[in-house]
Order: C-alpha cells, then sequence, then structure tokens
C-alpha cells in the first residue's frame, strides 16, 4: 500500500493531464495543477526550513566543529522570516508587497540577500578563470575550436573587440570581432543548442512516459 | 581562537562600526542606512576573503546567507502563492482579512493544502512515508504537464525552425555574383548561417545517435557534429564568464563608489 497508492496517484493524475489537452471543456485543468504544484512547493520551502532549523539545533546541541556558525544560520533564518511574515515595518496595510521600501524584510533583503548572493556568483568568475586555465589547452581540433568560439564571444562583448577589428572594409565587415560573436550565437550556437535542445525534449517526453506507465518507480523509493 | 585571530577581529570590529558612523554622518544618511551599506560592504569582503583562503568571516557570511535565504524563499512563497493565489479562491473571508481581490472559489485547491501537510509529515517521527504522496502528485502533475508542453516547444517547434530557407533574398545569379561580399549583412553571410544552422542540427542530432556505428559519412556527420557542439559549449562559458564577471564588476562598483565614494 505504501508503495501502490502514490504510484496510483501519478499514474492517474499524469494520464488525467495527458487527456486534458484534448478536451478543450477541461482545458484549464493544466493550470490548477501548475498551482497546486507551486502550493506544494511553498510546503517544501517550510519542510527546507523545518529541515534547517533541525540540523542546526542537533549541531548546537552535539557541539560538533563550526556550532557556533549555526547560530548565525538560526539567527539570520528567524529574523528574515519573522520580517517577512510579520512584515515588519510595514508602511501601508496588509496587502502591501513584502519588498516595499522601509519594511525590515526589505531591507535585509537589499543589504544581506542581495550583496551575499551577487558576491557568491562574482567569486565563481575567479574559479572559471583559475579552471579554465589549468583545463583548456588546445591538445586537439575539438578543444581549438572550443576555445576560439569562447575567445571570441568573450573579444565581441569588450570594447577592445571593436577596436581591433573596426578597421575591416564593409564588404569583410563579417570578420569584425563583434559581428562575428553575433554571427556564432545566431548560427552556429543555434544549430548546437537546437541539437541539444531536441535530444532534452525526447528524454523529457520518454521519462514522463515512463512515469506515467508506472515503468520508472524509483521516486517511490525503498519498500517500508 | 589565537591571538592574531583576536586582534584580526578586533580590528574589523572597529573598522565596522567606523565605517557605521561615518556612513551615517554624512549628508542626509541616517544611522539605520549607515549600518545597512557597511553591513554590505563587510558581507561582500568576507565572501571575498575565501580568496585568500576559507576562514571564519567566510563561514560567517556563507551560514548567513544559507539561513536568510531560506527564509526568504519561505516568506515569498507565502505571500505571493499561499496568500495571494490560494486563499482567495478557497475562502471569502480570509481574502477579505487579507485584502486580497475576490476570487472564484474552487474547492479542488484543497487538495494540494492536503498534499502539503502530508508533505510536512517527513519532519515526523512516524509516518515519514506518507510523504511519498505528495511527491507522487508532483511527479505525476510534472510528467502529464511536460509531456505535452517539451513535444510542442523542444521537439516538433525546433524541428520546424531548423528548416530554413538555404538561400535568402535570391534575385538571380548575376545579381547574386555581382554583389558577392561578406558583409554581415549581406545574404551570403545569411546563406551560409541558414546552412550552419540545418546541417548543423542535422549533424549535432547524429553525433547523439548512438544506435549505428559512427563510421563512414555517418562518422563524418558525426564528427562535424562535435565540432558544432564545441562551438556551443564555447559561446556558453564566454557567457557565463562575462556574466560573472559583470557580477564582480557590480560589486567592486558598489564597494568603490556606493561605500568608500572613491568613485562617482
Amino acid at each position: 500500500m505504501r508503495r501502490e497508492i502514490p504510484l496510483a496517484i501519478t499514474v492517474f493524475v499524469g494520464f488525467l493531464l495527458i487527456i486534458s489537452v484534448f478536451f478543450p471543456p477541461v482545458e484549464t485543468l493544466g493550470e490548477d495543477f501548475s498551482l497546486s504544484f507551486d502550493i506544494i512547493a511553498v510546503f517544501a520551502f517550510f519542510l527546507g526550513g523545518g529541515n534547517l532549523i533541525r540540523i542546526h539545533l542537533k549541531k548546537l546541541a552535539r557541539r560538533e566543529t563550526d556550532w557556533m556558525f549555526s547560530i548565525v544560520t538560526l539567527g539570520g533564518f528567524i529574523l528574515m522570516l519573522t520580517a517577512g511574515l510579520l512584515k515588519i515595518g510595514n508602511p501601508g496595510d496588509i496587502a502591501t508587497s513584502v519588498n516595499t521600501e522601509g519594511m525590515l524584510f526589505e531591507s535585509i533583503y537589499r543589504s544581506v540577500f542581495v550583496p551575499l548572493g551577487a558576491t557568491m556568483y562574482a567569486l565563481l568568475a575567479f574559479f572559471v578563470a583559475s579552471a579554465s586555465y589549468r583545463a583548456f589547452r588546445a591538445k586537439n581540433r575539438e578543444a581549438t575550436i572550443l576555445l576560439v568560439a569562447a575567445f571570441i564571444i568573450l573579444m565581441g562583448s569588450t570594447p577592445l573587440g571593436a577596436m581591433a577589428t573596426s578597421w575591416m572594409p564593409e564588404s569583410l565587415s563579417i570578420f569584425e570581432i563583434p559581428n562575428l560573436a553575433v554571427w556564432i550565437m545566431s548560427y552556429a550556437n543555434l544549430a548546437g543548442q537546437r541539437a541539444i535542445i531536441i535530444g532534452i525534449g525526447l528524454g523529457v517526453v520518454s521519462m514522463s512516459l515512463r512515469l506515467i506507465l508506472g515503468v520508472e518507480r524509483s521516486y517511490l523509493g525503498k519498500e517500508g | 581562537m589565537n591571538r592574531i585571530g583576536i586582534i584580526v577581529f578586533a580590528g574589523v570590529c572597529v573598522l565596522f562600526v567606523t565605517s557605521w558612523f561615518l556612513k551615517g554622518s554624512v549628508g542626509d544618511a541616517t544611522m539605520t542606512e549607515g549600518f545597512l551599506i557597511t553591513l554590505s560592504a563587510f558581507l561582500t569582503l568576507a565572501i571575498m576573503s575565501f580568496l585568500y583562503k576559507d576562514n571564519p568571516y567566510y563561514k560567517f557570511a556563507e551560514h548567513l546567507f544559507v539561513g536568510v535565504s531560506a527564509a526568504f524563499w519561505m516568506t515569498m512563497g507565502f505571500w505571493s502563492t499561499i496568500v495571494g493565489n490560494l486563499i482567495p479562491r478557497i475562502s471569502d473571508s480570509l481574502g477579505a482579512w487579507f485584502l486580497q481581490p475576490k476570487g472564484e472559489i474552487n474547492y479542488f485547491f484543497l487538495l494540494p493544502i492536503f498534499f502539503g501537510f502530508l508533505l510536512l509529515m517527513r519532519l515526523a517521527p512516524k509516518g515519514g512515508w506518507l510523504s511519498r504522496w505528495p511527491l507522487a502528485f508532483i511527479i505525476g502533475t510534472t510528467a502529464g504537464l511536460n509531456f505535452v508542453r517539451y513535444l510542442r516547444s523542444d521537439f516538433i517547434n525546433q524541428i520546424s525552425a531548423t528548416f530554413v530557407p538555404l538561400v535568402v533574398d535570391w534575385q538571380g545569379f548575376g545579381h547574386f555574383f555581382g554583389n558577392l561580399s561578406l558583409s554581415a549583412t549581406g545574404p551570403l553571410v545569411a546563406m551560409v548561417g541558414n546552412f550552419v544552422i540545418f546541417g548543423g542540427v542535422i549533424c549535432g542530432l547524429i553525433y547523439f545517435f548512438f544506435s549505428k556505428e559512427h563510421t563512414g559519412w555517418f562518422g563524418t556527420a558525426s564528427r562535424i557534429g562535435i565540432w558544432v557542439l564545441m562551438v556551443t559549449f564555447g559561446a556558453s562559458f564566454g557567457y557565463t564568464v562575462m556574466g560573472r564577471i559583470s557580477l564582480l564588476v557590480g560589486r567592486l562598483t558598489f564597494l568603490l563608489r556606493d561605500w568608500l565614494e572613491l568613485m562617482t
């Protein structure tokens, strides 16, 4: 029963949504299920929050390595959650957006969440540069093509790239680096992307079929 | 914490307080604004300090980010999805209390609430297996919606878009050879581009087709497919690096202009 009911739910919902495409009176079923998906996703956020509290409280209780930082995580979590759910500093009524200037939630978002997120991703620039220096070598034809394409795209977006080839006549303007970068993005890159997208589409369709027909059951976990 | 660590920590605290008071007392700025700008700057520097090596300041910022981002998504989900979309559909009085526009009542949406609570059973010591029901609902919904969506957008539409005219702006051989140029906006470049799209997609797909040995003409097409894919990966790599660098420039601009006021 612990596996049969979930399997039945998947098969029923999957078939229902596919069939609804062919019957205009129930066409909106897809939108209702999409919203239901979003609602369950919010509960999943709450599950994640609950799990975060549980893990860090356990870490604190056991005085595990770096347990002091768990206080930071829990403190940040509780402060942000309280500020957001209670709309602390709300200049308007309850319908006012939580991102309105003046609210504590918005201040934390602007001064903590945004700078931390942006700097984390910005940091990757250094690691990508370091990794590409180590990994990228024009050892063969394929690697050379990759390197040249990346170089043209990077140069094409800089003033140096435009300056270096701006002397070219109009009849050869495709060889100006910014034009070449646009051409690569619009044609060669598009062809590769499209081949990958078609492959992904086929993969998703076949996986969806496996799930709906009950062939794929790994998401149900082990019996028990 | 050793002696050097304590000295560094004390120095950071002094710098923080100094920056707070300086930023808060300049012009029209309030002490709260001074504190928030200083906090942003120090958190930015704390993350950047990882370039030297892993250290307590980075760990502090990292742990803070985890807590704050989890709460951020929970709050956004609650106000936008639960209050904004769900409540007006299941209760008029609750919707009115939250000052939401009146929606059409649909009791179907009690089902995701039920599944949502079942999902939270995962936190309970017993009955965690019940969380498979909402998971099954999510997977069924994703499979049902994606089956049609991907078949349309990622398969049929992509194939349809691949069949582009290989001859562009054709006005006869005389006109074509008379105006032959490699201008970026000329017909020859567009023709070559369309040929690359058509041939590139076919060759790329051949590379992913493993039911036939890649030898002879099939192997040649497969090899061309790899080259096309390499261009795609190179372009994606270039774009990723550019995106990261622009974020870095944004953070450096914040530090130099908004915090230190060294730039205008």
